[in-house]
């Protein structure tokens, strides 16, 4: 007969033992039923925050209903186990129903613990653990927006609270965070460490106020304020407690299982309660006299559990791993270890840069020897190698403060990812150590990190490791004497380098024709496009010709939105534009009803555009003079200017002279990513150039050239390529900079990108651009100025051409325009109807 | 929003009722798609020249709910045949509607013949 196996709660853990187990045994020979209370299968609760900008169940969903069905589990959701008979080995859900069990597994997690605080019954006050509350918190903080002050707390300055405070903020909401104790992240962070993050977390615009009892949330019915201890007090309409989590053991303990003093069903190191036939996983389990609340520690939890069930090996490890990344926020947040160094006598070295908001903190063994722990703030890009070096103890530079200042000289202080021991734990979250990552590459051949996660599961969890796993690969491919195949695809086994040469050495006309003869199949959405642009490079095509292989954005020269219609942006070079042209554009959008927006690019961006209609508006908007902006393609998008030398009292030169001047140079290039351009007339740097692709400053003396800057999700500053130059000589190193950039990048990746993949770095580059150094100048300086040459504006040839034009039409057999398109009334304007 | 996608179920090629003239083959792309109206139904059209064979399938994404299909990539994984939605780049097997990079539930698909230079869906109903 099949063992029965019951499960209690549906959350991460839960669900990570259903998975386990699944793989490791067969179905006939287990009856696997799942309870969980909330409405819904079991959903990723660490990224939960993320639901704040979709709204997405789905996004979240761990494993959907079906899954379940397909491993035979049966899942009941809404359901509240109330309770558990241990002598007839049987549960009881609250509508009264029964269920008999061999084993019984707890993964009933923890709840938001609210401090006993008068007033906390408010309408007002919130917790942050589930969907549901999170429903609530957007539909009452949208209401303290319009209605209310606009005003918003967090009880607690945690990991948690902390992230609830930047979600409250991008609602909209003016954001406090409220802290019991005299810094921020008390449990992992020193002082110090509390203060640079504090002064950071300001600098987001959220209100940070430490050493804070709270004795009242007051307010008739709904909430108005708080009142401390202190006597002072805070008016805000909205608050989200964060104060800690209390473990779900009221099952546990009616039953009689042996439960800690401080709650949590006590287990051993097979999860194992009292009672051998129930296990406890997850935030409910109390292991070490302790409640982990971090999801990793739970997977492996389960995986015991499920061992223990088939009779396997596998306890739990004795010291579970607490390290921590602070993640969302937009500030870098890690500690690791013993981040405070009070386990063992240690001496640590700081490091801080009030400024810049870095702080870093390693903890260092008497002898010298050992990374005991640490923590960084500000910058924890060498979090993942740290981590390793002290859970692994490997050996330390001579110099330990180089692990956190970067070693003098030469090369990083970290050490090569292959140094790392092969028991070294990769990816926490579904434990996988390096021994197993390097041999899914040398015995599994994986080439990828998909199929390094396909083999292993690695990555698959939270994704911090991905930067590492990447780095094994790419080390262990390399030791193999592999050079590591940056391949587009399934259909074409080349990079987009080799893709550039193959078109142009085979001459390669169509994608059809590359297809036939160096790749195979019917392509995809990834090879299509990045070939699209070679042939953009090599021939200096448009869009036009071969319009399938196009992105959406490039198929209907235009930019997709939210309801399928599309946005317009005639180009504006540098900026600038005239009374006259100004009004023309106004009375084309007032023709065809289009919302307008001044983009972040200085120009005009007209939204809202059914696809038919998008022919008959770029037909007014070129009899007006105007033409396209590409801002759809990856291509050129706007090199933006400052007023300059002819008006501004401090400009050295014509900045938007010379802006205009490359925008109308660049303009239709299309290239690896979008490329974007800064003028700035002096020091000031009013144009933002250096957060630019291309950024030129004037100095008295000519323009300093910058590359490979860009904001976006990770902004870096453009570094310095040329200085003093004039006119002549930055156009010549701008043409062979973005020539190169253009031929040897991978798709999608932008010049920031590029060069930190490029070996040698910024002086290689300037050795290529300037001094010439490969002999390739003169010959990418004609490559630019082929494409300079023969640039044409794609939706001129649209408007002169009723063939093309067909290719607007939203039904190919009726006129009919598409009648699911909905707008909503916003502001004077109209919006796309939101998405459920 | 879910009444929507209740009126699009796949139709297997033995069941059709009726096959709706769409259009002539010349109005759609090469290697790409186009849409079609059908009783107030929206369905994407696509040709595969390559090897020479046409699929058809709801111009409803899943996803969130919008009319894009037809304006997506197509191709194949792995040999099957597929189309990538333009807005979030979800793909879908035009063989059997099922999502190739995640769980969203299943598009409707249709049969497609050709004659005489037209364009033919096959709907049940
Ligand atoms: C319209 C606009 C926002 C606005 O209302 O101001 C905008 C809109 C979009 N941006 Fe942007 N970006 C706009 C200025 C910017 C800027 C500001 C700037 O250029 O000075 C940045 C940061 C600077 C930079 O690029 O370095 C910016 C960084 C991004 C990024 C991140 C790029 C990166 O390297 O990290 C993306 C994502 C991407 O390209 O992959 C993005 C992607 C997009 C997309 C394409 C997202 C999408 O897929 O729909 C949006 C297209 C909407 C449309 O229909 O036009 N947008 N975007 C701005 C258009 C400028 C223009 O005139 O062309
Ligand atoms: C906003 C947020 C951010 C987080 N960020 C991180 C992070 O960055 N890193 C990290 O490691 N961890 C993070 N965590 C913690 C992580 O989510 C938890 O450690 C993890 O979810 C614990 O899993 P669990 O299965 O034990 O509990 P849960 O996921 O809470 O699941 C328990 C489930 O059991 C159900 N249940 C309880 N009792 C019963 C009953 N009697 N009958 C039926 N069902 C019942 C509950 O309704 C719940 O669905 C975060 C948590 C939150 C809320
Ligand atoms: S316009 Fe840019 S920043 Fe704004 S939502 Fe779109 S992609 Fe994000
Ligand atoms: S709407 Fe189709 S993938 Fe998002």
């Amino acid at each position: 007969m099949a063992t029965k196996i019951l499960i209690i709660g549906n959350g991460m853990v839960g669900y990570k033992f259903c998975e386990k187990l699944v793989a490791k045994t067969e179905p006939a020979d287990y009856e696997i039923t799942v309870f969980g209370e909330e409405p819904r299968p079991a959903y990723d609760r660490v990224h939960l925050s993320e639901y704040f900008t979709d709204q997405s169940e789905e996004n979240l969903q761990l494993a959907s209903k079906g899954w379940y069905e397909e491993n035979g589990i049966t899942l009941h959701t809404n359901t509240l186990v109330a309770q558990i008979d241990r002598t007839a080995k049987k549960v009881k859900t609250h509508r009264g129903k029964e269920y008999l069990y061999d084993y019984l597994v707890l993964a009933t997690g923890s709840y938001p613990f609210v401090p006993p605080i008068a007033g906390s019954d408010k309408s007002g006050v919130f917790v942050y653990r589930t969907i549901e509350d999170l429903d609530q918190i957007l539909a009452y903080g949208k209401k303290v927006a319009t209605e209310g002050s606009g005003q918003a707390a967090v009880l607690g300055g945690g990991l948690l609270g902390l992230e609830a405070a930047k979600a409250v903020k991008d609602m909209g909401l003016k954001a406090h965070v409220v802290e019991f104790a005299n810094w921020l992240m008390p449990r992992q962070l020193d002082e110090q460490a509390g203060e640079v993050l504090k002064s950071t977390i300001e600098k987001l615009g959220i209100s940070v106020h430490t050493n804070k009892n709270t004795t009242l949330i007051g307010g008739n019915g709904k909430m108005t304020h708080m009142e401390f201890k202190d006597n002072s007090k805070l008016e805000v309409d909205m608050l989200v407690v964060s104060a800690g989590i209390r473990p779900r053991d009221e099952l546990a303990k009616a039953c009689g299982l042996e439960v800690g003093p401080r709650g949590g069903v006590v287990v051993n190191e097979q999860m194992q309660s009292s009672d051998p036939n129930i296990f406890v996983i997850g935030e409910a389990a109390l292991y070490n006299d302790m409640i982990y609340g971090l999801v990793a520690p739970g997977y492996e939890m389960a995986e015991v559990a499920v061992a223990q069930i088939i009779g396997a090996e596998k306890t739990m490890t004795p010291e579970v791993d607490m390290s921590t990344k602070l993640k969302l926020i937009g500030v870098d947040v890690a500690s690791f270890g013993d981040p405070m160094g009070t386990s063992e006598p240690t001496h640590s070295i700081t490091f801080e840069d009030k400024l810049a908001g870095v702080y870093k903190r390693i903890n260092i063994s008497e002898d010298g020897k050992r990374l005991v722990g640490g923590i960084l703030i500000g910058d924890a890009e060498d979090y993942n190698m740290l981590l390793q070096i002290c859970q692994n103890g490997m050996k330390l530079p001579e110099n330990p403060e180089d692990l956190i200042l970067g070693a003098r000289g030469e090369g990083t202080s970290l050490g090569n990812v292959l140094d790392l021991p092969d028991t070294a734990m990769i990816c926490a979250c579904e434990s996988v150590d390096k021994g197993s990552i390097c041999q899914s590459i040398t015995e599994e051949g994986c080439e990828t990190v998909k199929a390094i996660a396909k083999c292993n599961k690695a990555t698959t969890g939270c994704g911090g490791c991905k930067p590492m796993v990447n780095d094994l690969l790419v080390e262990t491919l390399k030791s193999m004497g592999k050079t590591v195949k940056q391949k587009v695809c399934e259909h074409f086994p080349y990079s987009r380098r080799e893709l550039y040469d193959l078109v142009r050495v085979k001459g390669i006309k169509s994608y059809d024709e590359a297809l036939d003869t160096i790749g195979h199949g019917d392509g995809c959405e990834q090879c299509k496009p990045a070939l699209a642009s070679v042939f953009a490079t090599v021939y200096n095509e448009t869009a036009v010709r071969q319009e399938t292989i196009q992105d959406t954005n490039d198929r209907f020269l235009a930019n997709i939105q939210r309801n399928g219609s599309y946005s317009v942006v005639p180009r504006v070079p540098g900026g600038e534009i005239t009374p006259d042209k100004l009004i023309a554009m106004g009375q084309v959008a007032k023709k065809y009803d289009l919302y307008t927006k001044i983009t972040g690019g200085q120009r005009i961006d007209m939204f809202g555009a059914r696809l038919d209609q998008l022919p008959l508006i770029w037909k007014d908007l070129l009899d007006a003079g105007f033409e396209s902006g590409h801002a759809y393609g990856k291509a050129l998008r706007t090199v933006k200017s400052c007023v300059g030398s002819t008006w501004c009292r401090y400009g050295m030169d014509e900045s938007v002279s010379f802006a205009i001047e490359m925008e109308e140079r660049y303009k239709g290039i299309r290239s690896p990513h979008k490329l974007k351009g800064g003028v700035s007339g002096c020091i000031r740097e009013c144009a933002e150039a250096r957060c630019k692709d291309f950024g030129v400053i004037a100095t008295e003396s000519g323009w300093n050239l910058y590359v490979c800057g860009n904001g976006g999700a990770k902004p870096k500053h453009a570094q310095l390529l040329a200085e003093n130059i004039d006119n002549e000589t930055c156009i010549k190193y701008v043409d062979r900079f973005l020539m190169y950039y253009i031929k040897t990048a991978q798709p999608l990746q932008r010049t920031a990108a590029w060069l930190e993949k490029l070996e040698g770095g910024m002086p290689y580059l300037i050795d290529v651009v300037v001094n010439d150094s490969l002999g390739i100048a003169e010959e990418l300086e004609k490559d630019m100025q082929a494409l300079v040459d023969t640039f044409s504006c794609e939706w001129r040839e649209v408007v002169e051409s009723p063939e093309l034009q067909q290719r607007f039409r939203h039904f190919v057999n009726t006129d009919d325009t598409d009648d699911q398109m909905a707008f909503v009334p916003m502001r004077d304007q109209k919006m796309p109807a939101p998405w459920k | 929003m879910e009444a929507i996608l209740d009126q699009y179920t796949s139709v297997d090629a033995s069941k059709v009722t009726d096959w709706f003239k769409a259009a002539s083959v010349s109005a759609f792309p090469n290697n790409g798609g186009a849409c079609i109206k059908y009783k107030g139904k929206q369905i994407a059209v696509f040709r595969f020249d390559r090897k020479n064979k046409w699929y058809a399938c709801q111009n409803l994404c899943p996803h969130k709910m919008e009319m894009i299909l037809s304006r997506g990539m197509i191709g194949d994984e792995a040999g099957v045949a597929k189309v990538a939605c333009p807005l979030h780049k979800r793909t879908f097997s035009l063989e059997t509607g099922e999502n190739l990079n995640g769980d969203l539930p299943a598009i409707a698909v249709y049969p497609v013949k050709i004659e005489d230079g037209f364009v033919f869906v096959g709907f049940a109903e």
